[in-house]
Formats: C-alpha cells, sequence, structure tokens
C-alpha cells in the first residue's frame, strides 16, 4: 500500500502508534525520522523494544527521509511515519513535496507552549509554522486515536 | 542502604493504584512513589521520574518493556547510577520489593523479576 500516516508526536514510537493505529492500519513498518536518534544507536535500540517483531522499524534522518519517501510510498505494505517535533515535519515537507498530510498526535506541554487540545500544546510560533505548512497544500489535522476525530487546523491554531 | 525506592512508572493510573494496594496489603506507605506519563511529552516524563527519584537509589517499575514510560525510564537510568529497571510490573514484586529493600538497585530488580515472574500462573481447571 503505502505510507498511511504521518504523524508528529514528541512520544515518538508508543502504545498510541504501535498498537492504536498500528492495529486497525495492519501497519508492518514505522519510519522514525529524527536526526538525533538516527545518529544513536542506543535510543535506536530503545525504540526499537516497544515494537513486536511483526513490524519493521527504519530509522532516517531528514535527508534519508526525503531521498527514501517515493521508496516507502510504492512499498506494497503498510506504514506510519513518524516525527517528533514541528521543525522535522516542516524540514521533510520542504526536501519531500510528495508529503500531503500530517497527522499532530502528541505535542505536550513546555515553557512558553499553550494548550490547544488536550494532547497538543503549541507556540506561537509553532502555530504559525503549522498553519503555513497547511497554507502549502499539506493537510495538517489534530487525532490522537483513530477513534477520535480528526480536528482541523484552523481550530487549533 | 535501608533507603532503597521503588518508583513506578506506568501509563494513566496503574502506578497509583498498585502504589495503594500495596499499602493496603502491608500497611507499609513511602516505600514506593507512583509515576504517571498522563499528559507528558519526554521531557515532561523525565522530570516527572526525576522528581519521584530525588537523591536515589531506586529501581523503577516500569508497566510495559517498551513505550514512552519506558523509553524515559531507561534513558534515566543510563545517566544515573544506582537506578535500575523493571519492565512488567505486577502487585506480586511489588510487595516482595517493600519487605527487601536492603539490597543493591540491581539485586532488588532480579528479586522483582523472580517474584513477578513466580506469580504469573493459569490455574488448573
Amino acid at each position: 500500500m503505502t505510507l498511511a500516516l504521518y504523524r508528529i508526536d514528541d512520544r515518538l514510537i508508543h502504545g498510541q502508534v504501535v498498537v492504536g493505529w498500528g492495529q486497525p492500519l495492519n501497519v508492518t513498518f514505522i519510519v522514525l525520522v529524527d536526526d538525533e536518534v538516527r545518529s544513536s544507536d542506543w535510543e535506536q535500540d530503545l525504540y526499537r523494544m516497544g515494537v513486536p517483531p511483526t513490524i519493521e522499524v527504519r530509522f532516517a534522518s531528514v535527508d534519508e527521509a526525503a531521498h527514501d519517501l517515493s521508496t516507502w510510498e510504492a512499498d506494497s505494505r503498510v506504514g506510519i511515519l513518524l516525527v517528533g517535533d514541528i521543525d522535522t515535519a516542516v524540514a521533510l515537507a520542504e526536501r519531500a513535496p510528495q508529503v500531503r498530510r500530517f497527522n499532530v498526535g502528541g505535542v505536550h506541554h513546555r515553557t512558553g507552549r499553550t494548550e490547544r487540545l488536550r494532547f497538543v500544546y503549541l507556540s506561537e510560533d509553532e502555530a504559525k509554522k503549522l498553519r503555513a505548512l497547511s497554507a502549502r497544500g499539506v493537510e495538517v489535522t489534530a487525532q490522537d486515536v483513530p477513534t477520535a476525530r480528526p480536528v482541523p487546523v484552523a481550530e487549533f491554531t | 542502604m535501608s533507603d532503597l525506592r521503588g518508583i513506578i512508572v506506568s501509563h494513566a493510573a496503574v502506578a497509583q493504584a498498585l502504589v495503594a494496594a500495596v499499602a493496603a496489603i502491608t500497611g507499609i506507605e513511602g516505600a514506593l512513589t507512583p509515576v504517571s506519563n498522563e499528559g507528558c511529552g519526554t521531557e515532561a516524563l523525565a522530570q516527572r521520574i526525576s522528581d519521584a527519584v530525588g537523591p536515589g537509589p531506586a529501581v523503577l517499575f516500569v508497566d510495559l518493556p517498551g513505550g514512552s514510560c519506558f523509553t524515559s525510564s531507561a534513558r534515566y537510568a543510563k545517566q544515573h547510577a544506582d537506578i535500575a529497571v523493571v519492565t512488567g510490573v505486577n502487585l506480586a514484586m511489588l510487595l516482595d520489593f517493600v519487605f527487601h529493600r536492603d539490597v543493591s538497585p540491581d539485586e532488588a530488580a532480579r528479586r522483582a523479576l523472580d517474584a513477578g515472574s513466580k506469580a504469573i500462573r493459569v490455574t488448573a481447571a
């Protein structure tokens, strides 16, 4: 099939992703796009531990992901692409125009951020970046689990 | 070494409920501290774990062997001495732990693995 979900989640690989989305979508691979994790074998082992052996995990830098995206989109299996923050999502979308959508699945409280949704806290700058992403034709919605309503970008930025 | 403490790191209110159950059964309070990942990103959860551990030493009892509770706990243990991590926390291992806290974190973690595993059985019909 393809990459069924492009997700921004500061917890990266965790239960909501592997079980919550992974089960109903029948996901068999996860691509974790993060420059820092990509450069640390120890961090990669850590994230791999939460994933059942039936799901393949790949780690990529933003540059590698932009390069390999077409291959993953053409994969006959179903996959999820994960990034940990809005800057990474924007960087990927800028380098890879085939990115058509982003699901905001978890951006949590930090100094300078205000609550937009129960699971989404954004600074003004981050909200602006998401609106700009949307204005460029990338569909941006917030949704933590598949059974929840996808909230359009205008409602939480 | 009698001040070895247990920190339970879990989704939702699992940790809180386990702490309450241990206190109800043993009457021992203060040996265990619950930490929930509710509403936490990676940084906030790391901070909650750090606050709960204090000066240490401690054993981190984590609900699942993967996911945000686990990654934050394993990362914390990597950065600090005197911290051990056990996954698959259950009531049996905690009951054993609160009565055997005069050991090192590693030894307590091995005991927890043993006591926790032994409690998982299928009852014959």
